[in-house]
């Protein structure tokens, strides 16, 4: 289904009474990545993904710092229900093969930050701080052949512009992949939204800031979808 | 009441013990016999594949301990299939509580496989509140149970398929009504709520 809206809870307040919100409010997924995990080299803390779990009933994403086995191991427990993997998997890309043959690959989301470069979508890594070799479609195609199940692309470009989402290459990985997209940095306005849907071909967009400071509002968000031709739960 | 959740190598019974904490049900996780045979109410939940899973309810004999069953019994997607008398799975043979096989979704153009995300239940009868029909539930599977004597429900996805069915005191649904919001907590409080 189309017009699938993922929120990203990292960014304001308390999550776990944020993310009980959403999912009130009829947030089809939850995400909670903690961007410094990887930077600081700390872990996502298993306690705090286990609270947020407790309290929500809609599917629940958690990625930051996960860089082995055992750390997914944890966060199972924990009641996550999938896991987003980002800078480990380009350091050690293998990691997908092994989760999505421990887990399944419906359990592991490829993230994948870039930004362009010339003419070259860039890979970037540890919260989009350091450039890697890897570019977007070649490394969205190998995370799909090792076995992710979905890859949740953010365009660093638009992140934070509110100016839309990078419909270019959404739909270019739309072409290319057979499994999930989920549009990520620069939704401002709930068209935005329509057009990563018709337009990007995506298949949800994620946004945060803007259901944090309650710019947009998840119901009338999934409303004005349902009224443009988009499937949407309501 | 008594509400025992099967304890076995497959994933995702933490989400159905989140799930019934929330709406005030205590439960126990088990795979003691006497205690599942005592329950008001069991869950048979699971994520994984099909063949480890049957190979582990057969060597500790959980199979016979479900197969035995006289109280309302759920079973969750991956617990569904497992009811049935046979899965493509790595070729497996099931409980056989159900008669039906289970078979892969071909995929097509647009629609993928893995079967993943919310989908629309049609066609509801029996046991499953009124109101949920064309209701969104959350799906995550590759294995389909096709339409049979015994389904109480119908989503479409490549192909019409059973995602709920009934026999006896046997419930099983294909989605995850543990993460399906306020719908999935309204099958399952329906399913508790069972005589």
């Amino acid at each position: 289904m189309k017009g699938v809206n993922f929120v990203n809870i990292r960014d304001a307040g308390d999550p776990v009474e944020l993310g009980a919100a959403y999912a009130e409010q009829a947030a089809d997924e939850l995400v909670f990545l903690d961007i410094s995990a990887t930077n600081e080299k700390r872990k996502t803390l298993a306690h705090l993904v286990k609270e947020i779990a407790a309290h929500v009933n809609i599917p629940f994403t958690v990625g930051g710092g996960i860089s082995s086995i055992a750390d997914v191991e944890a966060l199972l427990e924990a009641g996550a229900d999938k896991v987003s993997i980002n800078s480990a998997a380009v350091k050690n890309p293998i990691l997908i093969d092994q989760l999505a043959k421990a887990f399944g690959s419906q359990f592991v989301v490829l993230a994948i930050d870039a930004r362009k470069i010339g003419n070259q979508w860039t890979v970037h890594t540890h919260g989009g701080s350091q450039p890697t070799e890897k570019k977007l479609f070649s490394w969205a195609k190998e995370g799909q052949d090792r076995g992710a199940g979905e890859i949740l692309f953010t365009s660093m470009d638009h992140d934070g512009t509110k100016a839309g989402f990078a419909l270019d290459p959404l739909s270019k990985l739309n072409e290319l992949l057979t499994i999930p997209v989920i549009a990520s940095g620069g939704a401002g306005r709930k068209e935005d939204f329509l057009e990563a849907f018709v337009v990007g071909k995506a298949d949800a967009a994620l946004a945060a800031t803007l259901f944090h400071f309650g710019e947009i509002k998840i119901p009338d968000l999934k409303n004005y979808l349902k009224n443009n031709g988009v499937p949407a739960r309501i | 009441m008594k509400v025992a959740v099967i304890k076995y190598n497959a994933g995702n019974i933490r989400s159905v013990a989140f799930a019934l904490e929330r709406l005030a049900i205590v439960y126990s996780i088990t795979d003691n016999p006497e205690e599942i045979r005592s329950a008001d109410k069991v869950i048979f939940p699971g994520v994984g594949e099909a063949s480890s899973t049957m190979k582990y309810l057969v060597d500790t004999r959980l199979d016979d301990v479900i197969r035995s069953l006289t109280q309302p019994v759920l079973g969750i997607c991956l617990g569904m299939q497992l009811m049935c008398k046979h899965s493509d799975e790595n070729n497996t043979p099931c409980l056989g509580i159900f008669e039906e096989k289970v078979t892969l979704f071909q995929p097509t153009h647009n629609e993928k496989v893995p079967h993943m995300g919310w989908n629309s239940l049609g066609l509801t009868k029996g046991w499953l509140p009124e109101d949920i029909n064309e209701q969104f539930v959350y799906f995550v599977h590759s294995y389909f149970v096709p339409v049979n004597q015994y389904t109480s429900a119908i989503t479409n996805y490549i192909q019409p398929f059973s995602s709920a069915m009934r026999k006896n005191n046997f419930f099983a649904v294909q989605f995850h009504p543990e993460k399906s919001a306020k719908v999935g907590e309204k099958i399952l409080t329906s399913f508790l709520s069972l005589g």
